[in-house]
């Protein structure tokens, strides 16, 4: 029997709702059968917690007296986006300090940057902002400098382009020298094997086709409510998929928003990657509602039924070649260690299963205590036949 | 027989004294080296392990700090900062000793400092510069 999503938000609210966590439903649908889980469970929360480059903030910090039409912004130091409106200004998670040595002393430590400053805006730390500009007869100051703090701001908005990529690769390092990457830090010669992804916990693997999540999908967003407001950049549904219709190779991406000032810095942490740069990690929990049968079976989806794709970085991945050494899946991969070339590989990961639990779990707190309802999508993300896919760039003289 | 993990400090005076060498011969001790290095300021900083009888090692250790070698239990030079780790288990393959564990049930990292002999792979390995060791 079908249900509907206000069907499920009745329950919610009259505190009924059955919400079980990605990793719970597995042992319901093996134990109950898909049938009867599906009938009985209301809503799967999914969740995953970890580096999401393509991340930021929007704010606007007021109108300084007499006014500016800020040009250029810095917040501690890091430049922000100031093309918008006068002090309007939007801030990066990847950004650097001006004058970081980067790696001219290699590898670079990349200790502070643009993820840094939004976790301790949201954290309630006051952070410098400078603006220069040129004078115009409306705005009429040149240079402005001052603390600004977070219950200030008029609004202030996390906006990112790409979260939550469907599945990832798995990076290794063939060559002779340490690789530093956006993955972390790979030992010559296979010596580790690092994963980021929350497998079995993780939204877009437990929705392989976009059967629920989509443009206006209500979330946990950074320790607060934000919401799926288009398909991420580099979303790429057509990609290799298994019988379960889940993908081996990254797929899917969300881009998602909400208001910082409810966030937490517990779920939005400056990331420092060695030899790399910054970024920011961001925790995401993603309810799925339980419709019917095929997306309850979907939800079932464990670690050894996810395959990811094993890639070395160290010229496969930046010459942007096709090779894939080996698929393997995320039971191997938490296992600590994978077989790679007859060699045994040690794994660590980027993403954090523990964290993605903890939100999995908060997330359906929320949900059972009444807090927080289910939207309907206004319109699903581009699937398998969309048409949609992640082109490379073809360079031109 | 006792065994302790301890950071010797050599002030630069004392760098070419070959206490090894002598914790090994007149004290009875064995000598395990984790690890060495001199700073730029020519101060030297050992990480050892050493083991034997009682007696023996305070003897030992009464004649490093004889010298003006400063000696510290290793554990207090290295710093796991809890609530600065996320539980990513990035650290967990490069970690040699084992120090930093992860729990495989509760997928959390844990980490036990007398284990930990100061390779610092784990600083350059951590997003979340949630290891820090004193120099």
């Amino acid at each position: 029997m079908a249900k509907t999503i206000a069907q499920i938000n009745d329950r919610i609210k009259k505190g009924e709702a059955v919400v079980v966590t990605a990793e719970e439903i597995i042992d319901l649908v093996n134990k109950k059968g898909v049938k009867q889980t599906a009938k009985e469970v209301d809503v799967v929360t999914t969740a995953t917690f970890g580096p999401m480059c393509s991340s930021g903030i929007y704010f606007n910090f007021g109108h300084s007296k007499p006014r500016i039409k800020a040009q250029k912004v810095w917040l501690n130091n890091v430049p922000a986006y100031a093309g918008l409106g006068a002090v309007d200004t939007y801030l990066g998670a990847t950004e650097l300090p001006e004058n970081d040595p980067t790696n001219t002393i290699y590898p670079g430590e990349f200790k502070y940057g643009g993820g840094h400053i939004i976790e301790e805006l949201v954290a309630g730390k006051d952070i410098r902002l400078k603006a220069i500009s040129y004078r115009t007869d409306c705005y009429p100051r040149k240079e402005l400098e001052t603390w600004i703090n977070i219950k200030d701001l008029n609004e202030v908005v996390l906006f990112n382009p790409r979260n939550c990529y469907q599945n990832y690769n798995v990076a290794v390092n063939l060559s002779d020298k340490v690789c530093y990457t956006y993955l972390g830090v790979l030992q010559p010669r296979l010596g580790n094997a690092i994963y980021c992804s929350a497998g079995q916990l993780s939204p877009l693997l437990n929705d392989p086709l976009y059967l629920t999540i989509g443009l206006g999908s209500r979330i946990f967003l950074g320790g607060g409510i934000g919401y799926v407001v288009w398909q991420g950049t580099q979303h790429n549904p057509d990609v290799v998929r298994g019988e379960n219709k889940v993908p081996k190779r990254p797929a899917g991406t969300l881009a998602v928003i909400g208001d910082l000032k409810q966030m937490n810095s517990q779920w939005l942490r400056g990331v420092s990657m060695t030899g790399y740069g910054v970024t920011m990690a961001v925790g995401i929990g993603i309810p799925i509602p339980i419709l019917n049968e095929e997306i309850c079976q979907y939800t079932a989806v464990k670690d050894s039924q996810i395959y990811a794709p094993v890639i070395d970085y160290s010229r496969v991945y930046p010459e942007r070649e096709p090779d894939v050494l080996a698929e393997v899946n995320y039971a191997q991969l938490k296992s600590g260690k994978i077989i790679i070339q007859d060699k045994e590989v040690p794994t660590g990961a980027l993403s954090s299963y523990a964290k993605a639990r903890e939100i999995a779990n908060i997330l359906k707190e929320w949900i059972q205590g009444g807090k927080f309802t289910l939207t309907e999508p206004v319109q699903l993300l581009p699937s398998v036949d969309s048409g949609i896919t992640c082109q490379p760039l073809n360079e031109r003289p | 027989m006792l065994k302790k993990r301890v950071v010797l400090t050599f002030p630069k005076e004392t760098v070419e004294q070959p206490i090894t060498y002598h914790l090994i011969k007149n004290y009875d001790l064995m000598v395990n080296i984790l690890s060495a290095k001199i700073n730029p300021d020519e101060e030297g900083r050992l990480v050892i392990e050493i083991s034997g009888q009682r007696k023996n090692l305070d003897n030992g250790i009464n004649y490093i700090k004889g010298l003006g070698v400063t000696i510290q239990p290793l554990a207090q030079d290295v710093k796991w900062k809890e609530d600065r780790c996320t539980h990513c288990t990035a650290c967990i393959p490069l970690c040699p000793s084992h120090a930093l564990m992860l729990d495989r049930v509760t997928m959390k990292v844990s980490f036990d400092s007398d284990h930990c002999i100061l390779c610092g792979f784990c600083l350059k390995a951590c997003p979340y510069q949630a290891v820090e060791i004193l120099y």
